[in-house]
């Protein structure tokens, strides 16, 4: 990330988002509004003073509320660029007029609470979104009891505790009363494989990070044991079958086939219901903590920010490629690609592999003057048409706009957009729209020449 | 291949359902497995075991399946087929229970507890081994020694016998 920071051919705009995307492929106008942060970052020199200074206490979106951060704060260590930014919804002066403390001890002079954000628009030749994923909400499931018991907590808290900058300082103890655990539970597939909550599909990185926990637990505290409830082993990469046998042979995790049913509390414990279907039975275990691998999940404004950049995504909002084997980096709409998890969940090797070959489609537009496209896209004849702009409703591309010529409104396709389905030649109620290559005369033409064939291989039967 | 219109093959042995079932300790297959047998075809040692019998359609299983299968309408129709099938059933003792309650309720339009201890005790050839709750039930009026028949038992009557009208095997 600091490379990149520091990197003359690359622009890092943090704190940003894109809200329009217009144009098409080679000739994207995009707007960008960057929001403030408060900190002028030209005189920022990451000190630090302010953050340490700073009253307010609030609960830390980065360690999953379980530590806190201040209101002027960084969202962790070695986040780039090290500048901090201020929370306007808990911040004392923009709430209640006070404080001021960062101002006054800034050695730079850079907090500037009158910043205004800012819209741009660029230009730029290709897109590429990678704006990855974020974990299922287990408290759905009543049973497993996600959300009420403290104990119960997602493989993501358990890698914050794990993190020796996190909220705990490196140490893996239960959120209920802080001691260590003897016994962690880990359940697979919550949220992933289960059709009742709509969400059929394996999300691939879990059985993986679960093996690498319950490693990292037993090196860290050697009396703990892990006890790992699965469906299946997904370990389909590069030495990962070793790495879970790895797990079960020198890290003793022991696995039990067998989806979890119920868990509930029992003094200070939890009680883990859940079967042994390799035996036929029914299985307890009393766990002290309990990790669930929750589903990899679509960012929660995935679809609002696929609605501006005009590319369609699937029924569980991952975004979609053009072709599922040979186009797994390119979205349906020309010059927008994908990479990462926001296609579909994916580890860290598969996003590296992605994102370089998301890198090299571009480097094929953006090294060209022109692109060479299909002809077989749609055109509408101007004189014919009626401006009902009936076409620009059904096209699932957005490649028709409204435009005028001669005085009169009429629909006008953007071929470098157009994919040549025909949904436009065929909604035109004049004729005006037709796909090249799939005129209405040729069209004619070929189930004419088809009869003629029938008819003199007498195969054909007319009804009287 | 589905069962009573649940698509059997959607199961993927997963074993959510006898992880939650509260009985299935007591049952010699488990739910799960009872599904696996059915998937393969082994209709005979499906039919002659017991964990249809001990279920208690609490449905647990039902509505906790991550496929959406109704186990629990599974067992019932693996109950039907059993008897159907008039083999030695896996819990001779539920059956017997269940015949004379039904009977009972034919009759009466409810329950006779005597009635259905008596039987019931017989009918395992233990004729007395309820017999001491006898007298205190008795006295705390929790026991009628005659049974109570209903106003219009004809219309319980005419329920059983639509029942095996309509029900198609």
């Amino acid at each position: 990330m600091t490379e990149s920071s520091h990197d003359e051919n690359i622009e890092l705009m943090t704190y940003a988002e894109v809200v329009d995307v217009k144009g098409f492929v080679g000739n994207f106008d995009v707007t960008i509004r960057k929001k403030p942060r408060y900190v002028d970052m030209s005189k920022c020199t990451g000190c630090s003073l302010c953050t340490e200074k700073c009253p307010t206490k609030v609960p830390s979106e980065w360690n999953l509320d379980m530590g806190l951060r201040k209101s002027i704060y960084k969202p962790f260590g070695q986040a780039v660029p090290n500048v901090p930014v201020i929370d306007k919804e808990h911040c004392l002066f923009f709430t209640k007029g006070r404080c001021k403390i960062c101002q006054k001890l800034c050695p730079a002079g850079a907090v500037d609470y009158e910043q205004k954000e800012e819209l741009v628009t660029k230009k730029f030749g290709a897109i590429i979104v990678a704006t990855g994923f974020t974990q299922f909400d287990p408290s759905v499931y009543g049973e497993y009891g996600a959300g009420k018991f403290k104990d119960v907590i997602t493989g993501l808290h358990l890698e914050r505790m794990l993190d020796t900058s996190g909220p705990t300082g490196g140490h893996v103890v239960r959120p209920s009363d802080q001691r260590e655990p003897k016994n962690i539970v880990f359940v697979q597939c919550v949220g992933s494989r289960d059709e009742s909550k709509g969400r059929p599909y394996c999300s691939r990185i879990c059985c993986m990070y679960t093996a690498k926990q319950a490693i990292l637990l037993k090196d860290h505290y050697p009396e703990t044991q892990s006890y790992i409830f699965y469906i299946d082993i997904r370990a389909a990469g590069k030495n990962y079958e070793e790495f879970v046998k790895r797990a079960q042979r020198e890290y003793g995790a022991i696995y039990i086939r067998g989806r979890v049913s119920k868990i509930y509390e029992k003094g200070d414990k939890l009680i883990v219901r859940g079967a042994d279907t390799l035996s036929g039975k029914q299985v307890e275990v009393e766990a002290d903590l309990v990790v669930l691998a929750t589903a990899v999940v679509p960012q929660p404004d995935a679809i609002e920010l696929a609605k501006i950049l005009n590319i369609p995504y699937d029924q569980y909002g991952f975004y979609s490629e053009a072709h599922p084997k040979l186009q797994p980096v390119e979205s349906v709409t020309k010059g927008i690609f994908l990479t990462g998890s926001c296609q579909f969940p994916k580890d860290i090797p598969d996003s590296v592999a992605t994102t370089g070959a998301a890198s090299v489609r571009t480097c094929e537009i953006l090294s060209k003057d022109e692109l060479i496209l299909d002809p077989k896209v749609a055109f509408v004849n101007s004189d014919v048409c009626s401006g009902c702009l009936n076409c620009v409703e059904v096209c699932p591309f957005n490649a028709i706009e409204s435009t005028v010529v001669d005085g009169k409104t009429v629909a006008q396709v953007i071929p470098t957009l157009c994919h040549g389905c025909g949904n436009c030649a065929s909604t035109c109620r004049t004729s005006a729209a037709n796909v090249q290559g799939f005129m209405d005369d040729q069209i004619y033409a070929q189930v004419a020449s088809v009869f003629e064939i029938l008819k003199e291989e007498n195969l054909l039967e007319l009804s009287e | 291949m589905s069962l009573n219109g649940e698509d059997v093959s959607k199961c993927i042995q997963c074993g959510k359902c006898s992880a939650g079932c509260p009985i299935s300790p007591e049952m010699d297959l488990q739910p799960n497995q009872v599904l696996r047998l059915i998937q393969i075809n082994d209709t005979e040692t499906v039919l002659k075991c017991s964990t249809m019998w001990i279920c208690a359609s609490c449905q647990t299983c039902s509505v906790r399946c991550p496929e959406e299968i109704d186990i629990a309408k599974i067992m019932d129709s693996l109950r039907k087929l059993a008897l159907e099938a008039k083999i030695p059933v896996g819990e001779e003792k539920v059956v017997k229970f269940d015949e004379i309650f039904l009977d009972s309720i034919r009759k009466r339009g409810r329950v006779h507890e005597l009635e259905l201890v008596m039987r019931y005790n017989l009918a395992l050839l233990q004729p007395f081994k309820d017999a001491h709750l006898g007298p205190v039930m008795l006295a705390r009026r929790k026991l009628r020694i005659l049974g109570h028949k209903i106003k219009e038992v004809g219309k319980i009557k005419e329920i059983f016998q639509k029942s095996k009208r309509l029900y198609k095997p």
